[in-house]
């Protein structure tokens, strides 16, 4: 095949930034949970032979970037880079760790880090070219969760410091994930129940629509932590007042605080959105709509709600991922979820307990973003 | 005088113009007429290089373009294009010293410039300068752009589609200010358009474009009396061939001598305009006034009708 | 802006010197608030400092973020940078769902506890809001307005600066705009890395179980929010009248 001696742009852009990787710390070694890291270069962290492949697989990727090479050898270069990168960290443990030694703590640092973004970037690009369809793009999110998994089950992971604070706590770590979930989920849904009606009548009765939005946009500039704070009055004066409700799990303190917050932040991006999509379907199709009698339900359900619905999913991931966010704040007010960890590992000075509430935050939101986007897609490519 | 030799522009594997040569008369207006993708946009842009040729080359009074910088060549050519393309974020005055002003003319010079073009395109200053594009109507706004587009007194204009937005009624007005505007300045000006009609109402000479290749360049009389390929024919349409032609002439080219009763029709009136006059009020002959009111002679139905007959 | 909208934000502003001035005027509505005699307002640190340092904050990181977001925005939507179009936008569209509490959190292992970790996250998070809004602007301008100005002889420098950037000036001030509310709120949480902010007040209030000090620690940074919000919907609806489109408000 013919490449051109002429560097690819995005190429150069991944090279410098693995080549600051390269001149960066690999993995950071620390005595105890606490004390500051020491940073530990590639070739000290893992063994010669180790060392040696991994390197050597980056610099084949970073070589396949930087030449105008087709698109499926770049996503290939560029996954397998990310395996190896995977892989390797999970054996710097065992060959940095003196025997025998129970306290000491080590972790990926800046050089794991700026790989894993100079490749990620490179595969997003990889596939951007390859125009992956909505349907690729979710297979390829499952393997790589896949991965991750088999990484977890193994135990290859075991032995870094994110994996030590997990293994103190799992019981707590899966019943904070539940919680995180439940209320991300949970608040969505009760969003989609009240927000699409709302937004239907703001379509249908611009006399309300300005009043509705207007609010809906002042409850967004209310700060989340602020938010979540001031709902603990109310709601402990309400579970005061009506004890049926406390004996429900509503209280000032909790989950139900938490709740209400983000159903309010929901409820813009859903009315909106549904306003939006109703105004974008065109008239003429409603005029069609109306000209061959159908009453105005048939015309809500059978022609404005299915062309309007590829926005109404765009608002849906709006609030999906802003919510998986957000839910970390209800740690603060024990409302539980994995900003519990973020909070107490902040309070403590134990990074690693904040990244075992970080990690699986920016996972699960990254997850659901690509997941919501192949979707709304889908439903678009569907009506084109 | 705009000289086209051989130019061709490719895109990829697609010829969008196919070695075209041809010159456009100095003082004069020459439509470009062809249907959408003939390339006579592509051929227009190419003329100030906002699209490079592939080969080929073009001289503009004898200046090859190829000498000077692209925005310089730009800034001496004035260019309008269908939907105007102002700028939305500066008011009339300051679209129309946009090139005066990347000339670095002096303000008193822009200012005096910009009122005096406002002025002849019957907007007055002290009422427009200030506004910003969307508070002006259609027509005006295509008034501003061809103002814009003269600011710095250009010997050559290039209109993409210039009236292609407007309404039938302000399009035909908006024509007759071209013509008499082209008529006062002698500039240059090549118009790219896809209506015939408005090709031969406003043409010195019409070029007819077709899949990248130049069909024929003539003046609009000698192309509806010989049409060089049955496509050219077609664009034409063959219907009202006669009454076309006869709109070309003026009625002074065919006065007779002799007298007529009833009101006269002026010498510069069209001959279309003369044998409608007499059709309608039922009459065979009718007195000729020159613009100065005396009665030069008469024009008659049959004289009229010699001259929209096909020639021999 | 209606004049309700006006109103509604001068008497906030009114209500927040009024408070800054002089919290014992409020004392009372706040006293129902806490609980075993403990106090109404916030005495621990000085909230007018406290509000400074907030504002300082977000200004700060806000203020970078404009000026690399843009930058990137330009860069990119040149026809140099063509080839990290695509990729830029997905980066942003992908780069949005890292949550503010954990760019905060992540930041922290990088430069240590303060004020800089807030600073670092609220600029980077700021950066993409910035940079969407840029881009669309950028890459939106009118086919026939790009045309008539190379048409004219602008050169790629004249068309960037003086038709491409005017024109792009709405949509990046709401850019900013969003920024700059987000960065009040994610600055807020910032005093959980001990970033000097109002935040302070909430989480004292949090951790004290006294109302009192969540709801003006709330308040003066919801104040905040809406005044700095108010301020750039005027800025941009100003310059979106200069460039004659009102685009529909919906975040």
């Amino acid at each position: 095949m013919a490449v051109s001696l002429r560097p690819d742009k995005v190429g150069v852009l991944v090279a410098v930034i693995a080549a600051a990787a390269a001149a960066s710390p690999f993995a950071t070694f620390k005595a105890n949970r606490i004390v500051a890291g020491a940073p530990r270069s590639l070739f000290e962290a893992l063994p010669p032979t180790g060392a040696a492949i991994l390197a050597a697989v980056l610099a084949v990727a970073v070589v396949v970037a930087l030449l105008r090479t087709p698109g499926w050898l770049r996503l290939a270069a560029a996954l397998a880079a990310l395996g190896a990168l995977a892989v390797a960290i999970g054996a710097v443990p065992a060959h940095l760790t003196p025997e025998g030694d129970r306290l000491a703590r080590v972790g990926p640092s800046t050089g794991f880090w700026l790989s894993l973004v100079a490749f990620a970037v490179m595969a997003a690009d990889a596939s951007i070219r390859l125009r992956l369809g909505p349907l690729a793009r979710i297979v390829a999110v499952l393997l790589v969760a896949l991965g991750v998994a088999l990484l977890l089950r193994t135990g290859a992971w075991d032995g870094l410091s994110v994996m030590k604070e997990y293994a103190g706590r799992s019981d707590a770590f899966w019943r904070e994930a539940g919680r995180h979930v439940a209320l991300a989920l949970g608040s969505l849904a009760a969003a989609i129940v009240v927000g699409i009606p709302l937004g239907v009548l703001c379509h249908r009765v611009p006399a309300v629509r300005g009043a509705i939005l207007g609010v809906l946009n002042v409850v967004q500039t209310i700060p989340s932590i602020a938010m979540f704070g001031m709902l603990i009055a109310p709601l402990a004066a309400v579970a005061a007042a009506f004890p049926f409700l406390a004996a429900l799990g509503v209280g000032g303190i909790g989950a139900a605080p938490a709740f209400v917050a983000l159903f309010a932040y929901a409820l813009l991006p859903m009315v909106a959105n549904t306003v939006v999509g109703l105004a974008s379907v065109p008239a003429a199709a409603v005029d069609a709509a109306r000209g061959m009698g159908m009453t105005a339900r048939q015309r809500l359900v059978r022609v404005e709600f299915p062309l309007a619905f590829p926005v109404i999913l765009t608002g849906i991931r709006i609030v999906l991922v802003q919510n998986l966010g957000l839910a970390t704040i209800a740690g603060l007010i024990g409302g539980g979820g994995f900003g519990v960890f973020v909070f107490q590992g902040l309070g403590q000075t134990a990074i690693d307990l904040v990244l075992l509430g970080a990690l699986p935050t920016v996972a699960l939101a990254f997850s659901a973003a690509i997941l919501l986007d192949a979707a709304v897609e889908a439903s678009r490519g569907r009506l084109a | 005088m705009i000289e086209i030799g051989h130019v061709t522009r490719k895109f990829g594997a697609a010829v969008a113009v196919d070695d075209v040569t041809v010159t456009a008369p100095g003082g004069a207006i020459t439509a470009l007429v062809g249907t959408s993708g003939s390339g006579k946009t592509t051929l227009l842009r190419m003329i100030n290089r906002l699209i490079e040729p592939t080969s080929g080359t073009i001289a503009i009074d004898g200046v090859d373009t190829r000498t000077l910088k692209p925005f310089e060549l730009r800034r001496r050519i004035g260019y309008v294009i269908q939907g105007d393309g102002l700028f939305p974020h500066r008011s009339v005055a300051g679209n129309i010293g946009t090139v005066p002003a990347l000339l670095g003319w002096d303000r008193p010079r822009i200012r005096a410039r910009v009122a005096e073009l406002m002025e002849m395109f019957q907007l007055d200053p002290a009422v427009y300068a200030r506004r910003l594009p969307h508070e002006l109507s259609g027509g005006q706004r295509q008034r501003v752009g061809v103002a814009r587009a003269l600011a710095a007194g250009p010997r050559v204009l290039l209109m993409d589609e210039p009236f292609g937005a407007l309404d039938p009624i302000i399009r035909l007005k908006a024509q007759d200010d071209l013509l008499a505007l082209q008529k006062r300045l002698g500039t240059t000006i090549v118009l790219v358009t896809h209506d015939m009609n408005e090709a031969l109402r406003l043409g010195d000479f019409i070029a007819v474009m077709d899949a990248g290749k130049l069909l024929q360049f003539a003046t609009p009389a000698e192309m509806l009396v010989r049409p060089a390929t049955p496509f050219v024919e077609e664009l034409i349409g063959t219907g009202d061939r006669p009454f076309r032609l006869l709109a070309l002439a003026p009625v002074s080219e065919i006065v007779e001598p002799g007298t007529a009763g009833g009101p006269p029709v002026p010498a510069t009136a069209t001959q279309y305009e003369a044998l409608a006059s007499l059709a309608w009020d039922g009459r065979s002959a009718a007195p000729v006034a020159a613009p100065d009111g005396t009665i030069v002679g008469i024009v008659t139905v049959t004289g009229l009708l010699r001259h929209a007959a096909r020639p021999r | 802006m209606t004049p309700v909208g006006i109103a509604f934000r001068l008497l906030v502003l009114v209500l927040m010197v009024a408070f800054l001035a002089n919290p014992g005027l409020f004392e009372p509505l706040l006293l129902p608030l806490t609980r075993n005699g403990a106090p109404a307002i916030y005495v621990q640190g000085d909230l007018v400092a406290l509000t400074l340092n907030h504002l300082a904050i977000v200004a700060m990181a806000t203020g970078a973020a404009t000026i690399i977001a843009v930058g990137l925005a330009m860069l990119v939507s040149r026809p140099s940078g063509v080839e990290f179009l695509p990729l830029s936008r997905s980066i942003v569209n992908i780069g949005q769902t890292f949550p503010p509490v954990a760019v905060l959190a992540i930041a922290v292992p990088l430069v240590g506890f303060g004020d800089r970790p807030a600073l670092i996250a609220l600029f980077l998070y700021g950066l993409l809001p910035i940079f969407e809004n840029a881009l669309v602007g950028l890459t939106g301008v009118p086919a026939a307005v790009a045309d008539a100005a190379r048409g004219m002889g602008l050169t790629p420098r004249q068309i960037l600066f003086r038709v491409d950037l005017p024109l792009a000036l709405p949509l990046i001030l709401s850019g900013v705009r969003l920024s700059a509310v987000i960065a009040l709120s994610t600055a807020a949480i910032g005093s959980t890395v001990a970033a000097k902010t109002l935040g302070e007040v909430i989480i004292a209030g949090l951790l004290s179980g006294n109302t009192a000090f969540v709801v003006q620690g709330g308040l003066l940074v919801a104040g905040l929010a809406i005044l700095i919000d108010g301020v750039f919907v005027a800025a941009e609806r100003f310059a979106a009248h200069r460039v004659g489109a009102l685009q529909l408000r919906t975040a």
